[in-house]
């Protein structure tokens, strides 16, 4: 019970600050509370199923396959799957995260996986379609052609930047969870 | 989009439960795990989010970002597409309304392109599976890159006006 209580500390404290500010400001409130229960709903939508395919992929992928498709070595085979797979992604990006941690796991290159988390951020097909009926094609298609390179460039800039050292730290992070 | 996701996950849940149903146990209890690990960032992030949007209104990022606001628009717009996390259903109809309002395509883009890539709001879950300086890295560069993706559009844009 404390232990639950310390994981959601911040949570809590957050929360208060936002009774306070309801009681003090009530049509704001009104609107937080709105606007948290839409975002609530979002999360439960498109939260369960990313979490089982993720246990899925865990229990049934076996780490060599992974490697394989998507590991050093994997090449222009693995970059196309990183950002296939980021691209037919659903979901606000912190449900990427996890996903990234599990693909850690599974022995996944760190640069596809950056690519992966580049392509689940800007290159999401879902969302491309209704940018491009409510922002127009040219807009759309604009933006596509300048952010695909972009992806691949801030995963190779971030690799370099980041150094060896803390990718691994970052592995040994992943593989505890 | 929904119920592809949906219809995937039960198959696979479905062909996974009659293979092997301890395995299948197996996976839900890790994905379970999975998800109460992250959850308390969750709920915190949503919460942050909401207030957020209930303090933006239209009005007063038109003013903002308009097409005449130049750099600093789209700095602004750049800023404000940081620290918003707004779904791409929402961000997009939104990005209509203001163009029509007088928005510049530059700032728009600026926006949704921050929107996509930089997540302040977030950033403690990101650097919970990413560390620190990784996490800051990739949104700094995101928010660098974004300007560049701001530019290009604007060019476009104007090209075909």
């Amino acid at each position: 019970m404390k232990q639950v209580l310390k994981r959601y500390r911040s949570f809590l404290v957050v929360s208060v600050v936002l009774i306070l500010l309801g009681l003090f400001n009530q049509e704001l409130g009104r609107q937080v509370l709105d606007t948290t229960a839409y975002q609530l709903k979002e999360m439960v939508l498109i939260i369960p199923p990313i979490f089982v395919l993720l246990g899925l992929l865990d229990v049934w992928v076996p780490k060599q396959t992974m490697v394989k498709y998507m590991g050093e070595g994997s090449g222009l085979k693995g970059i196309l799957l990183a950002l296939l797979i980021g691209s037919a992604a659903a979901g606000p990006l912190y449900g990427a995260f996890p996903v990234a941690a599990v693909f850690m796991k599974k022995g996944v290159k760190f640069s596809n996986i950056l690519i992966f988390i580049g392509a689940w951020s800007t290159t999401k097909i879902p969302m491309i379609l209704f940018e491009f009926s409510s922002l127009g094609v040219p807009f759309g298609l604009t933006r596509l052609l300048v952010d695909i390179p972009g992806i691949l460039i801030i995963a190779y800039l971030l690799q370099a930047l980041v150094g060896r050292q803390e990718i691994e730290a970052i592995y040994e992070k992943a593989s505890k969870a | 989009m929904n119920i592809i996701l949906y219809s995937v996950a039960a198959s696979l849940l479905i062909l996974s439960f009659l293979k092997d149903r301890e395995k299948t146990k197996n996976a839900l209890k890790k994905a379970w795990k999975a998800f109460e690990n992250i959850l308390p960032q969750f709920l915190v992030v949503i919460a942050l989010v909401s207030l957020l949007l209930s303090l933006l209104d239209h009005q007063l990022i038109l003013k903002l970002i308009g097409s005449e606001s130049g750099w600093l628009g789209i700095l602004l717009a750049a800023i404000v597409g940081s620290v918003t996390l707004i779904p791409g259903f929402v961000a997009f109809p939104t990005a209509a309304i203001l163009v029509s309002g007088g928005a510049g395509y530059m700032q728009i883009g600026a926006f949704i392109s921050t929107l996509m890539m930089v997540g302040i709001v977030t950033l403690p879950v990101e650097m919970q599976y990413f560390g620190k300086k990784l996490a800051i890295y990739r949104n700094t560069l995101g928010f660098v890159f974004s300007f560049l993706v701001a530019f290009v559009i604007g060019q476009v844009m104007e090209v075909l006006a």
